[in-house]
This record gives C-alpha cells, structure tokens and sequence, in this order.
C-alpha cells in the first residue's frame, strides 16, 4: 500500500493495521492544534502511528505509543515512532508525566468476521466495547497525566456521547467537545478532558 | 525503543522499576533485550526495537 501523506507526514501502513480513516485525520488536526513543542505525549492504540506522526511532523514532540497489537506496533515503529507493546497503561509507571494523552478508542469492528455481521450488530457491539474500554482508560488515566493536563479522545456518536461524559464526570473529569463532523451513519468528535483536580 | 524510555516504564504485574539487558543497541536505540523485574522474577522481551510489557501469560 502506497504511504499516506497527511499534513507534512509520511505513514506507510501495514496488512492487519488499522487504515487511517476519518476518525485518525480529525483526532490528528485537533492534536497539532492543541500540542506544544516540548511536551511529553503517549497515545494509547496507536496503531499504524499515523497520529503520533502527524504530531511529530509537525510540532517538536516525539510522541510515544503503545498498542496491544504487535503487528500494529511494528507498523507505528517503522513510521519512526517509539512504542511499546501493553495493555492500556499496564506497563508503565504510575508518575505523572504526559502534558497530553491521546485516544482512538477500538469502537469500530475490525477482523473480518465482524464485519460481515452488517450494519445491525456493527453498531451495538461497536459501541459497547468501545465504551468499556473508556472506562477503563478513565478509571485509569489520571496517575499518568500531568496537573492540568488534557485527554484528547476520539468518539462516534455510536460511542455514546452522553454516556461516555457520564463516565468522564464519574471519574473526576470535565470535558467538551473541540471537533466535531459528520460520516455517513454517524458523528465523529474529539472531546479535550481535563482533570477536576 | 531509546535508552531514556526507562524512565517511564514499569513492570506491568507490580509496577515496579525494571533493569535493562541490552543485547544490541545503534547508540541510544536499544533493539534487542530485556527488561527484568527483580520484584516478580520477570523478564520482559525487547524485540526489533519493541519492547513487550504484556504479563507473561498474555504474551503470544
């Protein structure tokens, strides 16, 4: 596959890695916008990369990722990203250090199993496991992120809006959506989350 | 992944601090290793550049 240009970036993408899509081009716009040079970034699912590039294109940041899928995580090294390979935050420790943490959450089915299920089951499993794996990352997030820091998530509307600032609220954060639009059978936005702290 | 990414990673059982075994590095890129909790008598494989802190019974 030929790579992806996007915004002074260059990302080569892999078989079995997650192609950037709508959702990975608004959450890298809304990242280049509210990323400063010298901050320490991690994005949680990085994937092919592709965000965590856009950003080091074109801020002076060397973002790191981490992924629980290895073929992902050979694809986002190759792009010239550091990685390493865990389960949300499962292997690091617990200090405050990121200025910002940068999330797609897996909402959207993938294997090709899934998909073949249709449109009727794509929206209700999607959003059911995307939303546990928010709060997952919720009930988690805030040893890692430094006082004042921000939480740029991705979501669809097939995420659930409202329950997933329940979630947020729950866990001691506000939030408000910074980038919205629209796809097909759904919309797409980046919430910036902060803690109440 | 560079030498300095010590700094922020931890043993995924304990959290605890690791050790790091470099089997071959290009200046600060360690590309093969290990990272050992001393704690959990763990090691953690560094592989092409990667490390992998999946708990060992995860591990493919």
């Amino acid at each position: 596959m030929a790579p992806i240009s996007y915004r002074n970036a260059f990302v080569s993408i892999e078989k079995e890695v997650y192609e950037p899509a709508e959702d990975s081009f608004l959450l890298a716009d809304v990242a280049i916008d509210r990323i400063s040079d010298g901050m320490n970034v991690l994005e949680i699912g990085v994937g092919s990369g592709f965000v965590s590039a856009v950003v080091a294109a074109n801020k002076n940041v060397e973002p790191i990722g981490c992924d629980i899928n290895s073929d992902a995580l050979e694809c986002a090294y190759k792009n010239g990203i550091q990685v390493f390979r865990s389960n949300l935050f499962e292997g690091l420790r617990k200090k405050a250090y990121f200025d910002v943490i940068l999330f797609n959450p897996p909402y959207l089915p993938t294997s090709e199993d899934e998909k073949l299920e249709g449109w009727l089951n794509y929206a209700f499993d999607g959003g059911v496991e995307g939303r546990d794996t928010i709060a997952t990352f919720f009930a988690e997030v805030s040893a890692y992120l430094k006082p004042g820091g921000s939480i740029l998530l991705f979501i669809s509307s097939l995420t659930g809006k409202g329950e997933v600032f329940d979630i947020m609220e729950r866990e001691g954060f506000s939030g408000y959506v910074v980038a919205e639009t629209r796809a097909f059978f759904e919309k797409l936005m980046v919430i910036e989350c902060t803690h109440n702290r | 992944m560079k030498k300095e990414m010590m700094d922020i990673l931890a043993c995924p059982l304990c959290k605890g601090e690791l050790v790091l075994n470099i089997s071959s590095d290009e200046g600060e890129e360690v590309i093969s290793g290990t990272l050992y909790c001393a704690a959990c008598d763990e090691y953690y494989p560094i592989e092409e550049g990667i490390p992998n802190m999946l708990p060992p019974e995860m591990r493919d």
